[in-house]
């Protein structure tokens, strides 16, 4: 039986305070992420269970108790406040998936504080400019990642400790700190920060069409949405061993990557390695893990090195298998139920803004591959006409995905920009303030994707309604790629655009014009990646850059990417009447 | 091939490497499993060695472990020179 049981019957009756009978809350408990997730899982008697089951590269591997987590966190609080962290400071987590990275996380967030996980492939462009936004005041990092810090540190004057968790600390340089939470003496005691439910939590950094990436800031109180969709819709039961294969840098790894599971206080396996097919089976197989949420990019590689490889593994402890990050198209669904013994991929939707679980196919439902499932219960869910912004019912046709605010894992602002997290409600008033958007059921937050809903109640993906590029899962901002190119010495002009990809759904393309002395050249392409690629990350780097004389723009000067993008994927370019002759 | 080691665990180092980076990188080094180069910039690399030896790499050669140590990228590279 799932823990869900029957969807429909949890749809006719769902409060979220079921997360809380779920995790046995009662009201004036401390309602702090950081302790529900390690002291209160002690506190109940499971101190000596397995929390995290830990291999890295190589053969290095480690276990931890939720005792372990305990005390761990309690080291980096005690570590943070003595080095005058305060809460609602933002301390950025920019290192590898080794365990104090998720030490380093719960501790951020018993001390008070704002955690700030980064994707660790970060070049240091993308660093500073989420440093920069957040004004960020201590970064937690490791040796192999500091010298990214190092570059950029003198022009972030909020930015007060530089502290290296792993390496060698003879390497650091002056005004580094370093702190190795396994070998300092353990601490067993630390004063929790009394958050409330609207204390915030999380701060993730997401790419727009428009401008630099945004902060999108969550609240201690998200875990009920996080603890109920990972009960309901990944379907932990307390002898289940889960992989969640996202990293922390992104929303999947924190929410479904160490929130939800150890407020439930559920086992879990974190692999911090490169990607092989035969690496990840290797490691289901020997860990026995039953519970596996991966993404559709992961899938699809594993799809491409066969079946046969599949059937060299033992796998037979998978039970139930979920999917989050893009759409998981159909062929995907239907070959995880031919080779992991009838079992299927669960496509989830959700954001990062979102904070959990919106729309899924739930354990014991009909999946039908390639739909996205239906909301979760307590969810308002509808897709809203293109052009009047008012919910569709005619089934089959295409909308913009949308939600009627309210439910507790909503992101509560955008940091620092008020006007944009107005901009993505419909029906706002002009001045309406974020604690009015995010609490009146009267208006839908648009979500910037585009689907259908079927005559059953399943949505259908069909797509982005922006510019923003989808590449393995991972939301990359053609503004923020456009900006990086212009920098290079041979460009002049550049838009970024995503075009389709068999395995990742889409990849970058970049168009360019050179400047005066410049000659197109395959050296050129490739010395362009690299450029890309360290400065920002590897998602960011172009995989292909075409170059152009001149590049489509509106009589105004603006680039027109839509019509670059149409052409890439063959499809109609729409109204051009505003494209310049030039 | 002895060269075309050397020339690619040149543009490795090169690359995908910091200066102060204390990873001794050889010819047996693993590269992909190891993370020193992740799936997405295995792009660049592949567009490399096509530049670089004037051959085409199909994405079904392309695979993590084709490209995992300098070795096996030379023994794929080396089949399209013949």
């Amino acid at each position: 039986m799932s823990n869900i049981g029957s969807y429909n019957e949890r749809m006719k009756k769902f409060d979220w305070d079921i997360a809380k009978y779920i995790l046995d809350w009662k009201e004036g408990e401390l309602l702090n992420i950081g302790a529900i997730c390690s002291d209160r899982i002690c506190g109940r008697g499971d101190g000596n269970k397995t929390a995290l089951i830990w291999e890295g590269f190589g053969d290095k591997s480690a276990r931890y108790s939720f005792d372990d987590l305990r005390v761990y966190s309690n080291g980096f609080a005690e570590f943070l406040s003595e080095q005058g962290i305060e809460p609602g400071d933002r301390v950025c987590i920019f290192m590898d998936k080794i365990p104090s990275l998720y030490f380093s996380f719960l501790g951020v967030l018993k001390l008070g504080a704002v955690a700030q996980p980064l994707f660790s492939a970060f070049g240091d462009e993308s660093l500073e400019v989420r440093l920069a936004s957040a004004g960020t005041r201590a970064i937690l990092t490791t040796q192999k990642h500091v010298r990214k810090v190092r570059k950029i540190k003198d022009r972030l004057p909020e930015l007060e400790r530089i502290i290296v968790v792993e390496g060698n600390p003879d390497k650091l340089k002056e005004g580094e700190l370093f702190f190795d939470v396994e070998n300092s003496p353990r601490v067993e005691e630390f004063d929790v920060y009394h958050s409330t439910p609207e204390t915030p939590s999380v701060l993730h950094y997401t790419s727009g069409t428009t401008g630099q990436p945004k902060g999108a800031l969550h609240v201690h109180n998200s875990v009920w949405g996080q603890a109920l969709t990972t009960s309901w819709v990944l379907d932990l039961q307390d002898d289940d061993i889960y992989w969640c294969t996202a990293d922390p840098g992104w929303v999947t790894g924190t929410s479904y990557g160490i929130i939800g599971p150890w407020a439930l206080g559920a086992t879990q396996c974190v692999l911090d390695s490169g990607f092989t097919s035969s690496r990840w089976y290797k490691f289901i197989q020997d860990n026995r893990i039953t519970v596996w949420y991966s993404a559709p990019t992961a899938i699809r590689a594993l799809m491409k090195d066969g079946d046969e490889l599949v059937s060299t593994f033992d796998l037979a402890s998978l039970r139930h298998l979920a999917s989050v990050g893009e759409p998981l198209n159909a062929e995907a669904v239907i070959w995880s139920g031919e080779v992991f013994d009838g079992l299927k991929f669960h496509d989830t939707f959700w954001q990062t803004e979102t904070g959990s679980i919106m729309i899924t196919n739930y354990p014991g439902m009909e999946i039908r591959p390639g739909s996205m499932g239906k909301p979760f219960p307590g969810i308002r869910a509808a897709v809203l006409d293109l052009s009047t912004l008012k919910p569709l019912d005619e089934h089959g046709k295409v909308g913009l995905i949308a939600f009627s605010p309210g439910w507790p894992s909503m992101f509560r602002q955008y940091w620092n920009q008020p006007d944009v997290y107005r901009s993505k409600f419909v029906g706002a008033s002009e001045n309406a303030m974020p604690d009015e958007l995010r609490t009146n059921p009267d208006l839908w937050y648009v979500s910037g994707d585009r689907a259908s809903i079927d005559k059953d109640g399943y949505f259908w993906f069909v797509g982005r309604d922006d510019d923003v590029i989808n590449t393995g899962g991972h939301l990359v901002g053609p503004f923020e790629i456009e900006s990086a190119l212009v920098e290079h010495e041979a460009i002049a002009e550049a838009a970024a655009i995503g075009k389709p990809d068999k395995v990742n759904m889409e990849v970058v393309k970049a168009f360019v014009t050179l400047k005066p002395g410049f000659e197109p050249s395959d050296e050129l392409e490739l010395n362009i990646m690299n450029f890309i690629r360290k400065r920002l990350s590897p998602l960011a780097m172009p995989q292909e850059i075409e170059y152009r004389d001149k590049l489509p723009k509106t009589r105004s000067g603006k680039i027109v990417r839509r019509y670059l993008r149409a052409i890439e994927w063959g499809e109609e370019a729409g109204d051009l009447s505003s494209l310049s002759d030039e | 091939m002895d060269e075309m080691k050397k020339v690619i665990l040149e543009y490795i180092v090169d690359e995908y490497l910091d200066e102060d980076d204390e990873d001794e990188v050889s010819f047996n080094t693993p590269l992909i499993s190891s993370g020193i180069v992740d799936s997405f910039s295995m792009v660049s690399l592949k567009r490399f060695l096509e530049t670089k030896y004037s051959i085409k790499l199909s994405d079904e050669e392309a695979t993590p472990e084709a490209f995992d140590t300098v070795n096996s990228i030379c023994r794929l590279v080396d089949k399209h020179l013949g």
